[in-house]
């Protein structure tokens, strides 16, 4: 076991905060960011294009880089580092991984090579009003058969769907289980709007809409879960950055805030606190790293349980350290121009993108039975 | 010991139901019930109806409005209020200000003041933080100096404060200003009333994150202030002010908003609750734990003497504040992915509740920071209470 990356992901590490960490390093051009649409830089999107990060987790053949999770994971980290707005997330990792898990040869080559240029934005049309993270779709319904369906029924909320140049859908089958389409955003109903941390979502509404199955077509369930850990794992990651970084401004205030004529880390109870965020810090980048090795080259199953047990660790950790950090901060912590509650907003926003802590909480509750201790070596 | 409401009392709260039930616009209440940010003819439409029926300033001197009500009663109202959606009386108004001019003002600034203060036809802010004066709010700058000339006898008042919440409604602004700066820094303030369309007074918005404004940065520029709004005597404002900060701790516990908030939380919840016992438990353990609040508040306001504030308070303050923390989390989770969707407007597929469910999460982590944090409550339990 290796904790530690090679020269090769190190290099990696220092290209993507070079660019990343850059541009976002002033905290004003964030704010300034978000608050237009698309809610992202471009320009930036395109830089990470040529950087080949966009192409990372895609095989050559793909138009991809052929690299893995790990590397996937250390974009992640630095992009939570300054909670980039980039929709790496959900249009490289979430909808990317889809199509390569999926796609026919001609829909791999076609669509991914585009987004791993950086000419194209992909997003997965998945949550339905009501639904709760769960594999399936049922609101969303699909008709037809061969290369010709038709899709009916709204999604919401979309990440990126205002502004995706592809879609991803899933829909219910008209036989049962659950199916991936590609669809062409033009022929839907969109309206986009922020999210709470700055991102963007929209409603997407399907009357009719003309959809071709991804790949064989049929019941993808199981490739959505996946899909859906993967995604887990490497927004852990994310959030493993935002609450590194959350942390340390949070000592650094404390340092140099004076309130009584001392500074604030005079008061041995704040300390302590900032130290039990530091735990959990530490005990989350363990977890998380191990889930993103797991994901190199674990079972579906090993993978489902590994993305559980990280977004459960990840969950808990981000409430703890996003609301001790504006805590520990005071009045400025709730400010939108100060960086540190934009940290919590978005560490909100990770955790119930592909189900919080509770929801996991419970998935494993249920398989609780099926093992008498947990190893990660296994 | 005994557990019933009297008679008296139980028909008391009858007659609270009823007024606040009847008589304040639904679509206010509504706007309450589904977190919706009230404007301010919202809120100032609430008050004026509260205050005609003798409800907006039950707590003062009966002379100015009182109603000479037990803790007891108080504690009925406050519960019942919340329970109504009644948006609460201005708090600037009935519970720091008002008191403090009752109790300490002249009999000019009683006469000119408490009535429209009641009947919230001054909008009161609150002016006691500074960008350096937090916690330590002793060592506030915004300086008042003393002028006495052929215009008259005056203050002039330079400096910053700054959370001023709901100060761009502000008519008026209770400040606390450094009057002398060379004694102890406690005994050199005073509590000054200000016209905020006096020339010199600019109040600029601050953006919190949940994306609102409801607070603000309050500047004094050579703000010419008359000496008869001076409240009480010079260079003893701090005394006024723990007076004041007493009155609101009392109260602060927002029980019967949070127990509104965790029943419509299990509504929207609806099946998922029988479905998942772990929801099933979260909600058992914060309605056991506001059980416990409400008992104390109850235990509290019935032991309190003379008005003074009950040293538990804290209690209630701190607990009270992380029980209404601790729902408003639970409603994000209820709300699942919706529960990013904040920016979701009118043609959204998604509800009302679940949009706001994160800003109101956001926004209430400052119930744990303004009105003197918890950590500062820890250290009076820990101080007057343990004796440590
Ligand atoms: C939304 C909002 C609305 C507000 N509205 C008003 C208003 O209308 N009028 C007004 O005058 N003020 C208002 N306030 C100001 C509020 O009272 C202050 O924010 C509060 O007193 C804390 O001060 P600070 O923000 O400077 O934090 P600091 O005092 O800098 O505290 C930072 C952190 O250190 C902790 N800390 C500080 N000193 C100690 C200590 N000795 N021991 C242990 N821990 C300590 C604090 O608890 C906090 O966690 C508002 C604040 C907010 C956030």
């Amino acid at each position: 076991m290796d904790f530690t990356y090679d020269d090769e992901q190190q290099a990696l590490r220092d290209a993507v905060r070079g660019l990343i960490g850059k541009k976002y390093s002033d905290f004003e051009t964030r704010r300034q960011t978000v608050a237009a649409d698309p809610g992202f830089d471009e320009t930036t999107w395109s830089r990470l294009a040529e950087l080949g990060a966009l192409g990372l987790p895609f095989s050559e053949d793909d138009g991809g880089a052929g690299a893995g999770p790990i590397e996937v994971a250390i974009v992640a980290q630095e992009l939570g580092r300054v909670i980039a707005p980039e929709p790496y997330l959900t249009s490289v990792v979430l909808a990317g991984g889809l199509v390569a898990d999926a796609g026919s040869d001609t829909q791999r080559a076609e669509i991914l090579g585009a987004l791993s240029a950086g000419e194209s934005i992909l997003a997965f049309a998945h949550d339905e009003p009501g639904s709760r993270w769960a594999p399936t779709a049922s609101k969303v319904t699909a008709s037809g058969s061969g290369d010709a369906w038709t899709l009916t029924g709204v999604k919401e909320p979309v990440l990126a769907g205002a502004r995706a140049d592809t879609l991803i859908v899933s829909a219910a089958l008209p036989e049962g289980g659950t199916g991936l389409f590609v669809v062409d955003p033009a022929n839907t109903d969109r309206t986009g709007y922020p999210t709470n941390d700055g991102g963007r979502a929209a409603r997407i509404g399907f009357n009719g809409t003309a959809a071709v199955p991804l790949g064989v077509g049929g019941d993808a369930t199981s490739v959505i879960a996946t899909g859906l850990d993967r995604a887990r794992i490497i927004a852990a990651n994310q959030a493993v950055g935002a609450m590194e970084v959350s942390l340390h401004a949070t000592a650094s205030y404390l340092t140099s805030r004076k309130q009584f004529g001392v500074t604030l880390n005079t008061f041995q109870a704040l300390n302590f606190r900032a130290a039990d965020m530091y735990i959990s810090l530490e005990l989350t980048r363990s977890i998380v790293d191990w889930a993103t090795m797991v994901l190199v080259e674990g079972t579906s199953e090993e993978i489902a349980d590994a993305a559980s047990r990280a977004a459960l660790q990840t969950s808990r950790a981000s409430r703890h350290i996003g609301q001790e950090a504006i805590q520990l901060h005071g009045g400025i912590g709730m400010t939108a121009e100060y960086s540190i509650g934009s940290y919590t907003s978005h560490l909100t926003a990770l955790d119930h993108l592909f189900g919080d802590g509770n929801h996991h909480l419970r998935v494993l509750a249920g398989k609780v039975g099926d093992h008498a201790d947990v190893d990660p070596l296994g | 010991m005994h557990l019933k409401l009297s008679p008296e009392d139980a028909a008391f709260r009858e007659e609270l139901r009823t007024y606040f039930t009847t008589e304040i616009p639904q679509e206010i209440r509504d706007a309450v019930a589904q977190r919706r940010e009230l404007t301010k003819e919202q809120i100032v439409t609430a008050h004026k109806i509260l205050n005609k029926g003798g409800y907006a300033v039950p707590h003062w001197p009966t002379e100015w409005g009182g109603r000479g009500w037990t803790d007891l009663q108080r504690h009925i109202w406050h519960e019942e209020l919340q329970r109504a959606n009644v948006p609460l009386p201005l708090v600037f108004n009935s519970s720091m200000v008002g008191p403090v001019i009752a109790a300490f003002g002249s009999q000019e600034q009683k006469e000119k003041f408490l009535p429209a203060t009641a009947n919230l036809d001054i909008w009161w802010s609150q002016g006691f933080s500074e960008p350096d004066a937090g916690s330590d709010l002793a060592s506030l700058r915004t300086t008042a100096e003393y002028v006495e000339d052929e215009s008259g006898a005056r203050f002039v008042v330079n400096g910053q404060k700054t959370w001023t919440t709901l100060g761009q409604y502000g008519d008026w602004i209770f400040c606390l200003v450094r009057t002398d700066p060379d004694v102890k820094k406690q005994a050199g303030i005073s509590f000054l009333l200000i016209d905020m369309t006096t020339p010199g007074v600019t109040v600029r918005p601050i953006e919190l994150i949940d994306g609102g404004h409801e607070v603000n940065e309050v500047w004094f520029e050579d703000v010419q202030v008359p000496a008869e709004n001076l409240v009480g005597e010079l260079n003893r404002g701090w005394d006024y002010a723990k007076f004041l900060l007493g009155n609101e701790r009392v109260g602060v516990a927002p029980v019967g908003a949070t127990k509104r908030v965790l029943a419509s939380a299990k509504e929207w919840a609806g099946d998922l609750v029988a479905e998942d016992p772990f929801l099933a438990a979260r909600f058992v353990e914060l309605e056991n734990e506001l059980l416990a609040l409400e008992l104390t508040a109850l235990r509290v306001s019935a032991n309190s003497a003379d008005g003074k504030p009950h040293p538990a308070s804290s209690v209630l303050k701190l607990k009270g504040t992380e029980l209404q923390q601790a729902v408003s989390e639970l409603v994000v989770d209820i709300a699942g992915p919706g529960a990013i969707a904040s920016g979701a407007g009118e043609g959204s597929d998604l509800e009302h509740w679940q949009a706001r469910s994160t800003p109101a999460y956001l926004n209430l982590r400052k119930a744990s920071i303004y009105g003197g944090s918890n950590e500062v409550q820890r250290q009076i339990i820990a101080r007057t209470i343990l004796g440590l």
